[in-house]
């Protein structure tokens, strides 16, 4: 492709042949690791939602007989410190375990990316403001937060996950300022402004549907994130309270258990963390590497 | 005649695209002697630049080379360790867009010193005084300062310069030259092109010279070759190109172009859109479905190269249609 | 013929744009009369691309006037109707067609929400019309229901010429519309170009840097030079006979058959070349 002289030189790559042979876009393009994350989070958001009915025993009910003893009969990952079936309370607690991040991750995701584009759009002092705004949010650690949300609104998921949400909002919006910034700058936004069309007609028809791919990586990414956070918090007991069934309150209720020789409580549901975070940030960060090349 | 300094023979190459190996170069045949310019013009898809990118082995990963490159008599694709930094100290390429290829964080001094010390050992002193010297050849004043100066301090047509400078501080024997004005204002290109030109000749360069713009590389280069779709369709004296081309291609590239000294009514457009190599149907001329001069003998296979008045031509009617494919002017 | 006598089209008075301390056009006056078409020459800092989007309002003069059909157009619209109108009046096709179209879109949709935003027409009344553009420019149907990835640089400069068409503006401005464009396909885009000028009478403004292509398109010229008009007037006689040193300078600059660039006396203080 031939450019012309003058200050805006487009840089000839590749033929336009070969560049308009599209970029694999898809699960099936993020390979074999990020289908096998997809899997493991089907897996997990299956037992969110359908968890409790599946659960073969009752996962809230103590039986202190019971407390300790080891894989037997039906009961795969034995007993917790309360006589409680580790399986079914592994899949009861799925629920809150993702719906949490769940929740941050559209919050969070859903405030970010209207400032960053609001920021986007407006340039010039609006811009300015929302950043500096958002510089000084960002000095504020999750943990420290949520401790404060425990403070104000009592413990439990409610607060934790608004806490976090707030704690993350400043990055998702750093980073989709970054995008919204690099598209609306683009000339086919400029084209739609020069037909007359409304700022937000604009940035809801064609500024985010382009920024989508990234969205939906980031979000991914992040959900990794919150989850790890999330059940920290709960760890510390100021997230979901026990008795209640949650991955990051059954690590810390048993944990008794790994020092007296009977680890597979807490670590079963600590290996369900990993393993549904490793999924999230594996998939995260192919979709994160599938947005960028199918960028400009 | 003595062997020329690069010689491509039969060069075809294929990348990966997709999961699937496509031809972006078909069997490119053409010879530079030592202190001659050879022109190279095409459009999108006549792989120009992947000609270029081939001689000085920077191909991507991946890609399939047939065909053989001879670079004073030895191959090219042989070469490695010190014998290939040798080489690309004698083979110096220049770029399009000179920020994409210059360190920004790195001052001009640097990155115009750093071959003659890291590759012929020259002390720095010494060095910096060559690109300065350099520098004002490329009639950049100030040397000292300049070396000290980032890029981002100077304009493009300047690191432009900067960057043939640096490029003929090796003491190449040739130059790659890939579309290294189109980027710039038309007068900044006259000027880094009066450079080109006259450095050339100084040092006794050979070059080649890639462009989409015909009348430029007439303007500088001894001939010219013309590449259509991955292969080279013609190859001419530059004085002759314009008057007396030998391929329908290159006549219709000149025709379509807007002339400065008239308003036309309409400019003869060349039907349909440039292909890629891999895109052209194989088994015959890939001009056939564009061409006005197309018949039936044109679909029956790869034209074969013919020779003519010092020319090359692939076009099975090339020895007919000479002297009739001369630019006529436009309606 | 068009009346010479009738308003210009557009006018322009005086017009300049300051960027902090940079002065980027600097009393730039000129005219555009009905079916007119003048092309705006100059080298990268001459603040040709500038006047365009102050045109068409992408940016704010910061004195002089903008007037299109009629309408003082030097101030940003103040309603959305006065967005939708300018839209009516002066439409552009910007250089880049890799960008200029949004990558979701195929050019039926992109023609078609034009057409929704500036008509209330039904769909039945639509589709008819864009294809009527699509016709225009040239695109065939496979290519009216591509994405904009899998149409060439040429095609995607039909689709964008479409679009900015939909509006039926009377003022078209071309910002090096055809620069990015192989040579064999600048050749037919700048006779589809000639050809809807005679089919609707719209005004063009070419944005350019490539006199050759200015000559073809243009019957009138204004030369720029760091922001400032040196020399203007018919589009031919500018070429063939350039009064001003600068006008010279470009004109000899052109490659063309026979053409050897001559190198300027140096060393010495050189005229600033280009720009960042």
């Amino acid at each position: 492709m031939s450019a012309g002289a003058g200050a805006t030189a487009t840089a000839a790559v590749a033929t336009p042949s070969l560049r308009r042979v599209r970029p694999l876009t898809g699960l099936r393009a993020t390979g074999i690791a990020g289908m096998v994350s997809a899997a493991v989070i089907a897996v997990a958001t299956f037992a969110a939602i359908f968890g409790p009915l599946l659960a073969p025993y009752n996962p809230n009910l103590p039986n202190l007989s019971l407390a300790w003893v080891g894989p037997v009969g039906g009961h795969l990952l034995g007993f917790d410190f309360q006589g409680r079936d580790v399986f079914s309370r592994l899949l009861a607690g799925a629920q809150s375990s993702m719906l949490g991040p769940l929740a941050v991750v559209i919050l969070s995701m859903a405030a970010g990316a209207l400032l960053a584009v609001f920021a986007a759009w407006r340039r010039g002092a609006a811009d300015a403001v929302i950043s500096s705004g958002l510089d000084i949010l960002f000095a504020f650690p999750g943990i420290l937060l949520a401790v404060l949300a425990t403070a104000v609104f009592g413990a439990g998921l409610t607060a934790a996950a608004i806490a976090l949400s707030i704690a993350y909002m400043p990055y998702v919006a750093r980073v989709l300022r970054g995008v919204a910034l690099r598209e609306r700058t683009q000339p086919y936004i400029a084209a739609l402004e020069v037909q007359g069309s409304s700022a937000t007609v604009i940035c809801v028809r064609h500024l985010i549907p382009n920024m989508l791919p990234l969205i939906v990586a980031q979000g991914t990414i992040m959900f990794g994130w919150a989850m790890v956070d999330l059940a920290a918090i709960s760890f510390l007991g100021l997230g979901v309270q026990p008795p209640q069934a949650n991955w990051g309150v059954m690590i810390s209720e048993n944990q008794t258990g790994i020092l007296q020789g009977y680890p597979l409580p807490a670590l079963s549901a600590g290996l369900c963390i990993v393993a549904v975070v490793i999924a999230f940030n594996v998939l995260g960060e192919r979709l994160f590497a599938q947005a960028q090349a199918a960028g400009r | 005649m003595s062997e020329p300094l690069l010689a491509v023979t039969g060069l075809t190459v294929r990348l990966e695209v997709s999961g699937a190996k496509r031809a972006v170069l078909r069997d490119v045949t053409l010879s530079v002697g030592a202190g001659e310019a050879l022109g190279l013009v095409g459009e999108s898809g006549s792989g120009k630049s992947m000609t270029a990118r081939a001689i000085d082995r920077l191909l991507p990963r991946g890609a399939e080379v047939d065909g053989t490159i001879r670079f004073d008599g030895r191959d090219v694709s042989a070469l490695s360790g010190s014998d290939l930094r040798r080489y690309r100290n004698q083979v110096a390429m220049i770029f399009q867009d000179p920020r994409a290829h210059v360190n920004p964080v790195r001052r001009i001094g640097d990155y115009m010193t750093e071959a003659l010390q890291t590759n012929l050992g020259v002390p720095a002193a010494e060095a910096s005084r060559r690109a300065s010297d350099m520098l004002s050849q490329v009639g950049i004043d100030g040397g000292p300062r300049r070396l000290r100066q980032y890029p981002h301090e100077l304009s493009g047509g300047m690191l432009q310069r900067v960057m043939i400078a640096a490029a003929l501080l090796t003491e190449p024997r040739l130059l790659l030259a890939d579309e290294p004005t189109t980027a710039l204002d038309v007068t900044t290109q006259a000027e880094v092109m009066a450079i080109l030109d006259e450095l050339r000749h100084e040092y006794g360069l050979a070059m080649v010279f890639i462009t989409h713009d015909l009348e430029l590389a007439a303007a500088i280069c001894d001939r010219t070759a013309v590449m259509y779709a991955g292969q080279v369709v013609e190859v001419r004296e530059s004085a002759q190109l314009h008057d007396d081309p030998l391929h329908p291609y290159t006549a219709a590239l000149a025709a379509a172009r807007p002339d400065i000294t008239r308003t036309a009514g309409r400019l003869r457009a060349i039907p349909g859109r440039p292909l890629s190599a891999f895109e052209a149907p194989p088994g015959e001329c890939a001009f056939v479905p564009r061409c006005g001069y197309a018949l039936d003998a044109c679909r029956e296979g790869l034209p074969e190269i013919t020779e003519l008045d010092g020319g090359l031509s692939r076009c099975v009617r090339a020895r007919e249609l000479r002297g009739k494919l001369g630019a006529p002017a436009n309606a | 013929m068009p009346d010479r006598a009738a308003a210009p089209v557009l006018e322009v008075t005086s017009l300049r744009k300051e960027f902090g301390d940079l002065v980027a056009v600097d009393d730039v006056s000129f005219r555009v009369r009905q079916a007119g078409s003048v092309a705006v020459v100059g080298e990268s800092g001459s603040g040709k691309t500038t006047i365009a989007r102050m045109i068409v309002g992408l940016e704010r003069p910061t004195a002089g006037s903008i007037t299109a059909c009629g309408h003082d157009r030097s101030r940003p619209a103040r309603s959305r109707p006065d967005r939708r109108r300018r839209g009516r009046e002066v439409q552009i096709v910007f250089q880049d067609p890799y960008t200029s179209l949004d990558p979701r879109q195929t050019a039926e949709e992109a023609i078609d929400e034009v057409l929704r935003l500036h008509h209330g027409w039904s769909a039945d009344r639509r589709r008819p019309r864009v294809a009527e553009l699509t016709e225009l420019v040239g695109l065939d149907e496979r290519q009216s229901r591509a994405l904009p990835r899998a149409l060439s640089g040429g095609q995607r400069q039909r689709v964008a010429i479409a679009r900015a068409l939909a509006a039926e503006p009377r003022i078209l401005i071309l910002d090096e519309s055809v620069a990015a464009l192989d040579v064999s396909i600048q050749a037919q885009v700048l006779n589809l170009l000639a050809d809807i000028r005679d089919e609707t009478g719209v005004s063009y403004i070419l944005i350019s840097h490539d006199l050759a292509v200015v000559r073809q398109l243009t019957e009138e010229v204004v030369v720029l030079y760091r922001g400032q008009v040196v020399e203007r007037g018919p589009t031919p006689r500018v070429l063939d006979d350039p009064q001003e040193d600068y006008t010279r300078r470009l004109r000899a600059s052109v490659p063309r058959p026979g053409w050897k660039p001559a190198r300027r006396a140096r060393p010495g203080p050189q005229p600033q070349e280009g720009g960042p």
